[in-house]
């Protein structure tokens, strides 16, 4: 499977990066290389393999609905790279809510 | 007194315990180090000089009024700068991250506190944990204090350099694909990663959250130990840790005991792509095992041959997804917002200047193997790959009690030898991988030079059993030092490669 | 821009209408989903985060075992299966208000799924099939700064993120057909019941107007006879029941237009305008790739069958089944009932008879006083400023001879403006009906006076024309007498 320059652009927007020309071209044949690597896990996970995504096996692991103290705005704010009202200011969104 | 440089952590304490010496005396003599040597190593990102020495004092101020005080309290620390630590700036090596200093500290932060740990710095990686050179660092590369012009490892290079150049006797890294035990063995130093689970990653900036470990780093096997039971153990704040009581690595550690214990060599992890320098302290490390009253078996975990391969595509699709937040809204780097930019833009921008190439290479990857229609062959299939190897390890563990193998194929590359091809690159985790995919634990023990740098050998054990680690390790480190009269970095500062090292040592 | 719609019942006669609709809950824990941040409406712009819902680099997420607890009350409600093992998933997509750049959802294993639900409108019954009830954290709030105050128009936004993480329970239906014109008042009785059954389990306040019970709705139309569902539009802001019953019918009028003009609904997410109208969103055509993946950071939620069984025992009676109860414990006829249930009365009216009134008492005041007050107000009459016990107390008044019918609306109106209880209103406006016999005959007697010819009469036999002289008095005493006391004392009088 073989990544083309647009397939790594388009691979870029949904991962919000921009990458220059001479980075898309300079990418491409490197992911190939590496996927063509990877590609062999296909062989070996048959179907009759369950998948572990986790090593060791817990299950249940809850908190009690107690409610704590949060952090002070002034502190949640004081890295924000704008702010305004006690609000953190970002440039106009271009996308709808999900 | 500068024999202070050259004492264990758990001498250190001892010294600072019994009033012999000052925690102040000690970090100040680390602070010194550092500035003397950092022109030829760059270990440090941040040193924190006046807040250290504040925690000095106050472990003093405790001693002084009688109070009783850790195993560890006083002893200076290097911290890997992915571990959030309220008011100190953590960048985990990329541009992107730079100036921010989180509200918060992580739960091993807090552990270290509390046992009076003194924090010098934060040290370089490489960008967000992905590398093995710590040339992917955003900032500056980092040098392996046995030779300048070899990488130290990563991508916690900056903790293993510190601890190879006597800036600092204990330090702190993360382990997600052996970034704790390949920069320990290139730099003859002792690297642990601790069973998944059980060391909390809660204020450890993520990688890949199934595979990150934060683990110890120290010059001994003991010193290790004790970091280990400092910073280990469940914590609530952390989903995936696990509510056990930690195993006993610090007796382990002193007993060093390993009479009838069975040592499985993984067939798997060695032969073509293996320097033959490798191989040989390798082969010479079993021989001393075995001295010891070790037997040695040959396993073979054939599933091996394909970690590797799901590693690649687990920690990119993991990675693609836990950095996807720095977006430029609420913290870090912000490129391109003239007043008129879209946030979208704005995302775009930042992320492009403010990544590296290896992250970027990493998350387009990720965003691949994760992509409607290309999960099931990717990175559904790598899961299944996970299980394969868990498989391997377990039939390996009925066999053996540990398995063990070179910590990493070569000794510390040249620095730029592999930046351009990343597939080298990958390789040197070969044999550090398999443990990560599964859980278990690892540790990484000096056992010898090849060609003048050093060699690393790893001890593998089952989950929940880190104590063996520790005890093969320890009859390892006492078995090799009575053949070389000292340690490994004795011999470092023996030679004129080390020569500059002793500039603050005398 | 002129939007070409169809006559609805045009639409209806060529088109069936097939809906889906996806309702949020936003639950009342006292902490956040994955954190212990206060879960609670308002309050100081990011006064209430931490690193977890804020998603700052290294912060996890625990998981509030109440959440998991209520979601699972859910599922049980709504006649779900309940999975006996199932993750939190990673939906992965960038948006300002989504502090991690991925909303941890749950995605093709739901804790909850293939459940039912059955409703009714004017009497006619609907089962509402329930594809899933999924367990998600909510992003924060943005306000647009720019000349409108809408996203479109902006110069730049404003981020709190005191709501970000806090728990929401998603129920998604399968798609519902065989509504035929009844399409978007099965709908809004749909969202009525969803809202009365989570008042009825306590896991949430449901307030539309709060944002903490929130509705999408889907519908497509398929021509008559065919086989295959048509494109559907996804209609997002509709905040009132109202709106969503007005959304859906302007929506199956629009589709209608384009379809019988020979043209395509395109498939997107559409916003519902108060005025009457939708417009499309502005997101691309191209589905977005949420590149799901089980959530790392969080281990499975593995429920017992004894956990289960215990929170079965712990739901309430459940509105259908109290619906039949209360039916054949009241005894009205089938069309009063119906009418009590579509005007949202039931649970309005039985706790005004636990309070001490009749039900036909509970029935007169709420669907005829109190509903044309509803009216008015343009709100729900679970809304209006009186509760059922003061209903009750009210009816007492009457009953007891306080005060009369007429009256009682004034005391309505003095409770209703936040004067007190009725018994308090009655006191304060002197609304009392008089009692003081002597009084009452004094009045009688100055309104024979005035009318001397009424009077005569009545002496010689014409007792119709009693009612004359009764509203003298009730005007005099503005209301404030038993009118059958007054025909008593005018007749005695004049006997």
């Amino acid at each position: 499977m073989a990544l083309t320059p647009a397939d790594v652009a388009r691979l870029a927007e949904l991962a919000r990066i921009r990458l220059t020309d001479d980075e898309l071209s300079a990418l491409a044949p490197q992911l190939d290389v590496i996927l063509d690597a990877v590609a062999g896990v296909a062989e070996v996970a048959s179907a009759d393999v369950p998948l572990t995504s986790h090593a060791v096996p817990l299950t249940n692991v809850f908190r009690p609905d107690v409610a704590g103290p949060s952090l002070a705005a002034e502190a949640v704010l004081a890295a924000a790279p704008a702010a305004e009202d006690g609000r953190f200011r970002v440039p106009r969104i271009l996308g709808d809510e999900q | 007194m500068n024999e202070l440089l050259r004492a264990t952590a758990s001498e250190l304490a001892g010294l600072i315990g019994a009033g012999q010496v000052s925690s102040r005396e000690v970090t100040q003599a680390h602070l010194d180090q550092i500035e003397a040597v950092e022109p030829r190593v760059n270990a440090f990102l941040h040193v924190a000089a006046d807040r250290a020495l504040a925690s000095a004092d106050a472990v003093d101020a405790q001693r002084a009024a009688g109070e009783p005080l850790g195993p560890l309290a006083g002893v200076p620390l290097a911290m890997k700068d992915i571990f959030c630590a309220q008011g100190m700036p953590t960048t985990c090596g990329s541009r992107i991250l730079e100036g921010w200093v989180p509200p918060y500290d992580a739960t091993i932060t807090s552990r270290l506190a509390e046992a009076g740990v003194v924090i010098l710095g934060k040290t370089n990686m490489d960008e967000f944990a992905m590398g093995s050179s710590t040339e992917n660092s955003g900032f500056f590369v980092t040098h392996n204090p046995w030779d300048n012009t070899k990488i130290p490892g990563g991508s916690g290079g900056g903790s293993a350099a510190a601890l190879a150049s006597f800036e600092a006797p204990l330090a702190l890294g993360t382990d997600t694909g052996g970034s704790i035990r390949q920069p320990a063995s290139v730099t003859g130093t002792v690297g642990v990663k601790p069973t998944y689970g059980g060391t909390s990653r809660y204020g450890v900036v993520a990688m890949a959250s199934s595979l990150d470990t934060p683990g110890p780093c120290a010059r001994t096997v003991l010193d290790a130990a004790l970091l280990h039971q400092v910073i280990g153990g469940w914590d609530p704040m952390d989903s995936t840790s696990i509510n056990a009581p930690l195993p006993d690595v610090v007796g382990a550690a002193r007993s060093g005991d390993i009479s009838g214990m069975r040592i499985g060599v993984v067939t798997e992890l060695g032969g073509e792509g293996y320097a033959p320098g490798v191989e040989q302290r390798f082969a010479e490390a079993l021989e001393a095992l075995q001295r010891r009253g070790a037997e040695i078996v040959e396993v073979s975990c054939p599933s091996f041959d394909y970690a590797l391969a799901a590693y690649y595509l687990i920690m990119p699709s993991e990675v693609s997804s836990n950095l996807a937040r720095f977006d430029a809204m609420r913290y870090g780097l912000r490129v391109g917002d003239d007043g008129s930019t879209s946030a979208e833009e704005v995302m775009n921008l930042t992320r492009g200047v403010g990544f590296g190439a290896e992250a970027k290479r990493r998350i387009i990857i990720g965003t691949y193997a994760l992509s409607a229609g290309y999960y099931d062959a990717y990175y559904g299939s790598a899961q299944k790959v996970r299980t394969l190897i868990k498989r391997d390890f377990d039939a390996a563990f009925a066999t053996a009690d540990v398995l063990v193998s070179p910590t990493t194929p070569t000794t510390a590359f040249t620095i730029g030898e592999r930046v351009d091809d990343p597939l080298a690159m990958y390789k040197a985790d070969l044999c550090t991988i398999p443990s990560n995919l599964a859980g278990n634990c690892a540790i990484s023990v000096p056992c010898g030079l090849a060609d003048g740098l050093p060699v690393g050998f790893q001890v593998m054990a089952p989950a929940l059993a880190d104590d063996r680690l520790y005890r093969v390790g320890a009859a390892l480190e006492a078995e090799l030092a009575a053949g070389w009269g000292g340690s490994l970095l004795d011999q470092l500062l023996g030679s004129p490669a080390g020569a500059y090292l002793e500039g603050a040592l005398r | 821009m002129s939007v070409e719609l169809y006559d609805f019942d045009q639409a209806m006669a060529e088109f069936d209408p097939v809906l889906g609709l996806e309702v949020h809950v936003e639950l009342n824990t006292a902490s956040k989903m994955f954190c212990s941040c206060a879960n609670v409406f308002g309050g100081e712009p990011n006064s209430r985060t931490c690193p977890v819902c804020l998603g700052l680099p290294g912060s996890l997420p625990v998981v509030n075992a109440k959440a998991i607890e209520s979601a699972i009350r859910i599922g049980l409600a709504l006649n779900c299966e309940i999975a006996p093992w199932c993750r939190f998933a990673r939906k992965n997509y960038f948006y300002p208000d989504m502090t991690k750049d991925f909303q941890t959802s749950q995605y093709d294993e739901p804790i909850a799924f293939n459940g039912w639900v059955e409703i009714e409108v004017d009497g006619e019954p609907f089962r509402i099939e329930i594809e899933r009830a999924h367990m998600e954290e909510d992003a924060g709030k943005s306000v647009h700064v720019g000349v409108s105050g809408r996203i479109g128009d902006a110069d730049y936004s404003l981020l709190d993120y005191n709501r970000a993480g806090t728990p929401l329970v998603e129920i998604v239906t399968k798609p519902i057909t065989g509504t035929g014109a009844k399409a978007p008042a099965v709908a809004k009785a749909y969202v009525a019941f969803l809202r009365d059954l989570m008042l009825a389990l306590g896991v949430s306040d449901v307030r539309m107007e709060q944002g903490s019970l929130r509705c999408d709705a889907n519908v497509s139309l398929m021509a008559k006879g065919a086989t295959q569902f048509g494109l559907r539009t996804e209609t997002k802001n509709v905040n009132s029941l109202r709106s969503i019953e007005a959304a859906l019918h302007y929506e199956i009028r629009r589709q209608a237009a384009l379809l019988a003009g020979g043209g395509k609904v395109r498939q997107e997410t559409r916003h519902w305008h108060e005025e009457g109208h939708t417009t499309p969103g502005r997101s691309k055509e191209t589905a977005e790739d949420y590149r799901y993946f089980p959530e790392p950071d969080l281990v499975p939620v593995a429920p017992s069958q004894e956990w289960i069984a215990e929170l079965r025992n712990t739901l309430p009676e459940l509105p259908d089944r109290k619906r039949k109860r209360l039916n054949a414990e009241w005894g009205f006829a089938d069309q009063e009932f119906a009418d009590i249930v579509n005007a949202g009365a039931l649970d309005l009216i039985e706790a005004t008879v636990a309070a001490g009134a009749s039900p036909s008492a509970g029935r007169k005041w709420w669907l005829t006083e109190l509903a044309r007050r509803a009216n008015e107000a343009g709100c729900e009459l679970a809304e209006l400023a009186i509760s059922p016990a003061q209903v009750a107390q009210l009816q007492a008044l009457v009953e007891d001879g306080t005060i009369n019918d007429k009256l009682a609306r004034q005391v309505i109106d003095g409770v209703l403006s936040g004067e007190g209880s009725p018994a308090e209103v009655v006191a304060a406006r002197g609304l009392a009906v008089v009692s003081d016999d002597s009084a009452l005959a004094a009045a009688v007697d100055r309104a024979i006076a005035a009318k001397p010819d009424v009077a005569e009469r009545i002496r010689s036999g014409k007792v119709q024309a009693v009612g004359a002289l009764i509203g003298a008095v009730m005007q005099e005493l503005r209301g404030q007498a038993d009118a059958a006391k007054v025909r008593e004392l005018v007749l005695a009088r004049l006997s």
